[in-house]
């Protein structure tokens, strides 16, 4: 399952990176506190989370994640667009609650 | 030929400094990356050099990280001018964190940052004064 499909189907507003939409992603990770992304997500990842700052860029490289979903309705900042301009790490954006995110994509990815 | 130093040098931190937290870490990926270093390797030296660099920012006032790669393996050593760490146990547990409400709400705090240095290296080691600084010295092996 590529990251496109996931944008399609839950409607996604991409932010940045719609050219960078291709790639499969492994699986996903729900978090806010960075040291544990880094600790417990794996490469591929879409990363659900609603913090916005700059750093999410930095650590969403570090492991290689597929792409960012902010939910709830979070906007990146500017720096953080940015960031992730700079990176190449797709940034994407749901009016939907961080629970609804994580269940359709996680249905989607185990049918 | 493995004694061979590929590249040895130093990047400064400055503390406080949260906008270019991550700029260490994101260069000695690439220096290791270009020198072409397995990818589990550069992967693993950037992940506890972000953790190490956030941390000076965090606590710090400022702080010199020491990169040594040699063909299969590379060497951070990290020394700080700052607080320092009077209970380093403690500060090892996961969870415990002094990080501000600042500091957190950037996603920083966690009480996670020195066990994720020891989680990605191969060896680690601390020791500090408090009121002096903290040193971390750590080691990464390439796998086969
Ligand atoms: N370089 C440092 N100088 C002073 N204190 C530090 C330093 N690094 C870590 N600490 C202390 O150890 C605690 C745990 O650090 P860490 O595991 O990185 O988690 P966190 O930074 O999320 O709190 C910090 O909250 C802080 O009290
Ligand atoms: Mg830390």
């Amino acid at each position: 399952m590529n990251l496109e499909l996931i944008v399609e189907s839950l409607k996604l507003r991409v932010r940045y990176g719609a050219k960078n939409l291709k790639r499969e992603v492994t699986g996903g990770f729900v978090g806010d506190l960075l040291s544990d992304v880094i600790a417990n997500s794996q490469e591929g990842n879409v990363w659900i989370t609603r913090q916005i700052h700059q750093n999410i860029i930095a650590v969403a490289s570090l492991k290689e994640i597929a792409g960012i979903v902010l939910v709830q309705g979070s906007e990146p900042a500017a720096e953080t667009l940015a960031r992730a301009e700079q990176e190449g790490i797709p940034l994407l954006v749901s009016d939907l609650p961080g629970f609804e995110v994580a269940g359709r994509i996680y249905k989607m990815l185990n049918p | 030929m493995s004694e061979e130093t590929k590249y040895d040098g130093h990047f400064a931190v400055e503390g406080g400094n949260f906008r270019n937290a991550g700029q260490v870490s994101s260069r000695i990926k690439n220096i290791l990356k270009d020198l072409g270093c397995d990818s589990d390797m550069v992967r693993r030296a950037a992940i506890v050099t972000y953790e190490a660099e956030i941390n000076i920012v965090s606590y710090a006032r400022k702080g010199l990280i020491h990169l040594r790669a040699k063909p299969d393996s590379v060497r951070i050593e990290i020394s700080d001018e700052g607080p320092g760490i009077a209970d380093i146990e403690l500060a090892m547990q996961e969870g415990y964190s002094t990080a501000s409400p600042i500091v957190r709400e950037m996603g920083f705090g966690a009480g996670m940052g020195l066990a994720n240095m020891k989680r990605f290296s191969d060896n680690f080691s601390i020791t500090s004064r408090v009121n002096e600084g903290t040193q971390v010295v750590m080691q990464i092996d390439q796998v086969h």
